[in-house]
């Protein structure tokens, strides 16, 4: 029987015969953990293993995304424990500088196609943008997987979905993503991979593939993959579903509160009210995202009364986006752009929305008291940035 | 409690209309107000503080018993404290239809049973199960029943990882596996 796009990196990491629904060990590539999790990770290992060395300090690693810098006395603590652990074992830090922990194993090359990565972040499966299996996990799995540099995994079945059709023009990867939420739920692939096929998600980008990726989770998947030349299924490999959908001139869409699942095409939400805007978190923190936002931004001013922040995904993005001039153009519309990391989604540096603030903003989750207290709405940068300028949710057409 | 059985008295985690309720997520089972907290023995008055109709779940339980859920328990983060206020009240079990992905990993890990039942909501819908009940389970054969009714409950025995973590007590006495 021929093996899905998981089994065959499953296989490759283990002796036992990986096949859908048995219950295999592991070797993990990389394990990492972040400023929340990583201090109870600390903790963990040093009561179970006292001050023996990890199994390889060369795959192991903390990324600090979440507070960075630190505002809090509670996460300045708890960065500090994980440093002081990091320097007792040599082990590398990706420290508050460096933006998203995701992002930055992809940019250094470390999440590899067909590698296996595992980390304290929901979204870890996001890896699957570059064919590596990634996996949250808790502070218990990954004190483990410091030592020993293994788990166990139950092989999920997957669920092949075709996408048949190409969007309208001006829809973008966030718009397919959403529709997918909207068309899946959080039942269709629960606790299922899921393999995307068509010609709409083939000829998505890398971030485009990065923003689909990191939102399985909230579909309750555990990782979604586009298959291609390095990572493909065998021709006979097994699916435990086929899920066909038709995006043929698909829209905008929109995600209302209270979840990533309650979608609608932009036209139902057009006209609420806005009080900030939020563009970046690990979904459309790129610089093609941004740039995008620009774009729509280029010569034209937030509007009087609304809060636009912006935070890269990683010090890198910010550095591409300062030399190519986006920065510019987001700092003279009236944005507020702050240093890579999780903000918008953790509660860190990027604010938090009051009650009764409305948000509109390119992150994954929307339920409620996630990003603070008030309703946020769901969106690609484009409508983001457009929102943002006419003081209201709308597109940039007409603007 | 026998090795091969984990018997209680349940709560069934029903909405204002008696359904069962899916979907709860870990900011329902241990909100993130209370995420300082790292002392399991100062979680336990927390657990399900913030699900609508149970907040005063920890002053109803006993040690002992066990939680009734719907499908997909656990959603949302990875945070362990979402297990540990549960182990903290000294309850023996959940059983739900399915858990999120790394909420069961996480409760696996710790030596906390799990358990996965399929026919919960068909059960619950009858009233063949109800808050008070008592049930058996044998969490190697599956066979499984509810204390004084002819309804059976359709359990899924435990993995054989997830009876040794559960035998060895966590993750870290069970060790790096076989191989």
């Amino acid at each position: 029987m021929g093996r899905t796009v998981i089994e065959k990196i499953l296989q490759a990491h283990s002796r036992d015969d990986v096949a859908a629904g048995r219950i295999v060990w592991i070797d993990l590539d990389i394990r990492s953990a972040r400023d929340f999790g990583g201090p109870n990770v600390v903790k963990n290992y040093e009561r179970e293993y006292g001050a023996a060395a990890p199994a390889d300090v060369r795959r192991t690693f903390f990324t600090f995304d979440l507070c960075a810098p630190a505002c809090t006395l509670k996460y300045a603590d708890n960065q500090q424990a994980c440093r002081d652990f990091a320097r007792k074992h040599s082990i590398e830090v990706f420290d508050v500088d460096r933006g998203i922990g995701t992002h930055v194993l992809m940019e250094d090359g470390l999440a590899k196609p067909g590698s296996t990565v595992v980390g304290t972040d929901s979204h870890m499966n996001i890896l699957g943008a570059v064919g590596c299996f990634g996996q949250g996990m808790g502070d218990v799995d990954i004190a483990f997987a410091f030592k020993t540099g293994r788990t166990w995994f139950e092989v999920p079945e997957t669920v092949k979905v075709v996408l048949k059709g190409r969007p309208a023009a001006g829809t973008d990867a966030k718009d397919l993503t959403l529709f997918l939420c909207r068309e899946l739920g959080t039942k269709k692939i629960a606790l299922a991979a899921a393999e995307f096929f068509g010609e709409a998600v083939q000829s998505l980008d890398f971030p485009g593939r990065i923003t689909l990726c990191s939102m399985i989770t909230e579909m309750a998947g555990i990782i979604g993959f586009i298959p291609d030349g390095a990572t493909a299924a065998d021709p006979d490999a097994l699916y435990a579903d086929i899920v066909e959908l038709d995006v043929s001139g698909l829209g905008p869409q929109v995600a209302a509160p209270p979840s990533p699942n309650t979608v609608s095409d932009l036209g139902e939400v057009s006209g609420v009210r806005i009080d900030s805007g939020f563009l970046g978190s690990c979904t459309n923190g790129r610089t093609e995202d941004l740039a995008r936002a620009a774009a729509v931004l280029r010569g034209r001013k937030v509007r009087k009364g609304v809060m636009l922040k912006v935070v890269p995904a990683t010090r890198r993005v910010y550095e591409e986006i300062l030399r190519s001039g986006v920065l510019a153009e987001l700092f003279e519309s009236g944005a507020i752009v702050l240093n890579p990391g999780c903000g918008g989604c953790a509660e860190g540096h990027a604010g938090l929305t009051g009650k009764g603030e409305v948000e509109i903003s390119t992150g994954n989750r929307n339920f409620p008291g996630k990003q603070g207290k008030g309703p946020v709405y769901l969106a690609s940068p484009e409508v983001v940035a457009a929102s943002c300028v006419r003081g209201e949710i709308g597109g940039p057409e007409g603007l | 409690m026998s090795e091969r059985t984990i018997s209680g008295r349940v709560w069934v985690l029903v909405d204002a209309n008696g359904r069962l309720i899916e979907d709860i997520d870990t900011d329902q089972i241990f909100h993130n107000a209370h995420l300082h907290i790292t002392d399991p023995a100062e979680m336990g008055p927390h657990s399900l503080g913030n699900l609508d109709g149970w907040k005063d779940f920890p002053k109803r339980c006993a040690a002992g018993d066990i939680i009734v859920a719907g499908r997909n328990f656990g959603a949302g983060s990875s945070r362990q404290q979402a297990v540990d206020c549960f182990i903290a009240l000294g309850l023996a079990a959940i059983v739900a239809p399915s858990y999120s992905a790394i909420y069961f990993r996480n409760a696996v890990n710790t030596g906390f049973p799990v358990l996965r039942a399929r026919n919960l909501e068909t059960l619950v819908a009858a009233g063949s199960l109800v808050s008070g009940d008592r049930i058996e389970c044998g969490i190697e054969t599956g066979a499984a029943r509810i204390v004084g009714r002819e309804a059976r409950l359709d359990l899924e025995p435990m993995s054989p990882v997830q009876l040794e973590i559960f035998r060895a007590g966590s993750l870290f006495a069970y060790g790096a596996g076989p191989g």
